[in-house]
């Protein structure tokens, strides 16, 4: 069953279209990534699923509940990590738990019994009573996750839950994003971070422009739209190496800034070649979604 | 319910009301004890003070003039204050709204909440007022005890019009506005310090145009153990500004935060 079906989804602020035209249907028990530049719509679909905008076409229906109609009996079943913490910097860590377990109109008692849990879960246990301020980015981020399943929800959404955290963060972020899938939870997940979505998406759908431009799973995103080869080249002779060579034996050639990057199926007469000269450093390797993310989205700055 | 014209609030707006009695009773006691020192020094200073250069007003002690004006003027500065600067901190600085409208509480909710709350902190600053003139003897009981209601109304239609200047303000400067052109001549013309008869008659006329005119002009003859002359005319005039300036901001705010 889906828990989240959208269909020609359009929302437009003023002149600008900004989804335009989104179907999307999450099944329970996946993880679905939404891919996509800064500005594609991505946040502004998430917003348009929980009702707290109004699309101008389009239906949503999320937990069995039409949206916005009944959005508000929707979202007691879902949970929301938002892409800016809000977590509350007046109240303790637990209280921040136990505060938002009362939005949804838990007892006390019921929120009590679930907090061990919860700040388990967060790894914040020995920090129950620590002020927000004192916590680092990655714990902020931790417990934010552990807010959003107070209410024990079926789907959870995830706006880029890793931007701006360091590795070793972002790797425990991503374990427990693992742990919750495994205990049967739905999630959908917004981010740039193409490693991100290659590790936990089952499913992918690349957004740009307000339109879903591409979908799969990573694995068929990356045979349907790339060369499996990718060979990376950069130093002084990198365009000369390009201009003589690359680009016939490659079946793509593209240059950004300083580095060329070739696609091809069979890579072993480029890495000979470059091999051999001593005004270039390369790198080969695999092709991988963000070489799907780039060709599909281009390779120009979007702020 | 969102793209609807009409405010739907429901009883889940105690949860905001709640998460902010919360974080206030963290700082209570310093918080009551502002609420108790300021009009303290208002009656000291100004009603001894100056009241003792001064014949008797209207026919009572300038000390207890002034504790009828002085009950109003703190609950607009109370409600004023939190629903500009406390409740644009959780908007837009803290995003705490954006925390509780993805739970299940609409916009709606969030503002009934905010403005029950400031009504609530006005409230308890009248409360105090009331405390310390009647500590000073000032007071006639218990008729004096129907300024509450009028304060609490009073609360409401200052934090609807402050939350109005909330959803239009991009940062706390933006308040000084309000003070300047609101708030501090409400302050100097609406009868807080001095009768409002002693002002030239176009300033009058204009006075009567402002609320915390006839919050006071209610709350100063309740204080001293009279019922006041028009009650119904001022009370109407208070549940208008509350009404109106609590939809307007409730508009404002949806277009605000629901875009």
């Amino acid at each position: 069953m889906a828990l989240l079906a959208v269909q020609g989804l359009r929302k437009s602020f003023g002149e600008r279209e900004v989804v335009a035209g989104v179907d999307l249907e999450i099944n329970a028990g996946e993880c679905f990534g939404l891919l996509g530049p800064n500005g594609a719509g991505k946040t502004t679909t998430l917003r348009l699923c929980l009702g707290l905008t109004h699309p101008n076409a389009g239906t949503i229906n999320m937990i069995g509940e039409p949206v916005p109609a009944r959005a508000r009996e929707a979202r007691t079943k879902v949970g929301v990590v938002p892409q800016m913490d809000n977590l509350d910097p007046d109240f303790t860590v637990r209280e921040n738990l136990a505060v938002y377990g009362r939005y949804f109109g838990m007892s006390m008692g019921a929120i009590e019994t679930r907090i061990p849990e919860l700040l388990e879960y967060a790894g914040l246990s020995a920090r129950a009573d620590a002020r927000i301020q004192t916590l680092s980015g990655g714990m902020k981020r931790r417990l934010t996750i552990s807010r959003a399943l107070v209410n024990d929800p079926d789907l959870l959404f995830l706006d880029e839950p890793t931007t701006g955290l360091d590795p070793q963060a972002r790797h425990l972020i991503w374990e427990r994003l693992r742990q919750l899938m495994q205990r049967g939870k739905t999630l959908l997940l917004t981010t740039h971070f193409m490693d991100e979505a290659e590790r936990l998406c089952s499913r992918i759908a690349i957004m740009d422009n307000g339109k879903i431009i591409a979908r799969g799973t990573p694995r068929e995103l990356i045979a349907r739209h790339i060369e499996p080869q990718v060979v990376e080249v950069y130093g002084d002779g990198a365009q000369a190496w390009a201009d003589a060579f690359g680009r016939n034996a490659s079946q793509r050639c593209e240059k950004t800034g300083e580095t060329v990057f070739c696609y091809a199926h069979d890579a072993d007469e480029i890495v000979h070649s470059l091999a051999m000269r001593d005004d270039v450093r390369y790198l080969h390797r695999p092709a991988n979604l963000e070489d799907v993310f780039l060709k599909l989205t281009g390779r120009e700055l979007r702020d | 319910m969102i793209a609807g014209i009409l405010p739907a609030p429901s009883l889940r707006f105690i949860h905001v009301w709640r998460r902010n009695l919360m974080v206030w009773r963290k700082l209570a006691i310093p918080s009551v004890l502002g609420n108790l020192a300021d009009p303290l020094l208002y009656m000291v200073g100004l009603g001894y003070g100056l009241g003792g250069m001064l014949p008797q007003v209207q026919g009572a002690s300038y000390v207890a003039f002034l504790a009828g004006g002085v009950v109003c003027s703190s609950t607009m500065m109370t409600a004023s204050f939190e629903a500009m600067y406390s409740a644009f901190s959780r908007m837009h600085v803290q995003r705490t709204w954006d925390a509780i409208i993805n739970a299940p509480l609409t916009l709606d909710d969030v503002v009934l909440g905010e403005i029950a709350w400031a009504a609530s902190k006005a409230l308890l600053s009248g409360t105090a007022v009331l405390v310390v003139a009647a500590a000073l003897g000032l007071v006639s009981l218990p008729l004096a005890l129907w300024v509450l209601p009028v304060v609490f109304l009073a609360g409401l239609a200052f934090a609807g019009m402050g939350l109005i200047m909330t959803a239009l303000s991009p940062s706390y400067d933006f308040f000084m506005y309000y003070f300047t052109l609101a708030v501090t001549p409400m302050m100097l013309l609406c009868g807080v310090f001095f009768p409002l008869e002693q002002l030239p008659v176009v300033v009058q006329a204009a006075a009567q145009a402002l609320p915390l005119t006839h919050a006071v002009a209610l709350a100063r003859p309740l204080m001293s153990g009279t019922v006041p002359a028009h009650a119904w005319l001022h009370v109407l005039v208070l549940t208008l500004y509350a009404g109106v300036s609590c939809m307007i901001a409730l508009a404002l705010l949806r277009r605000r935060i629901l875009k």
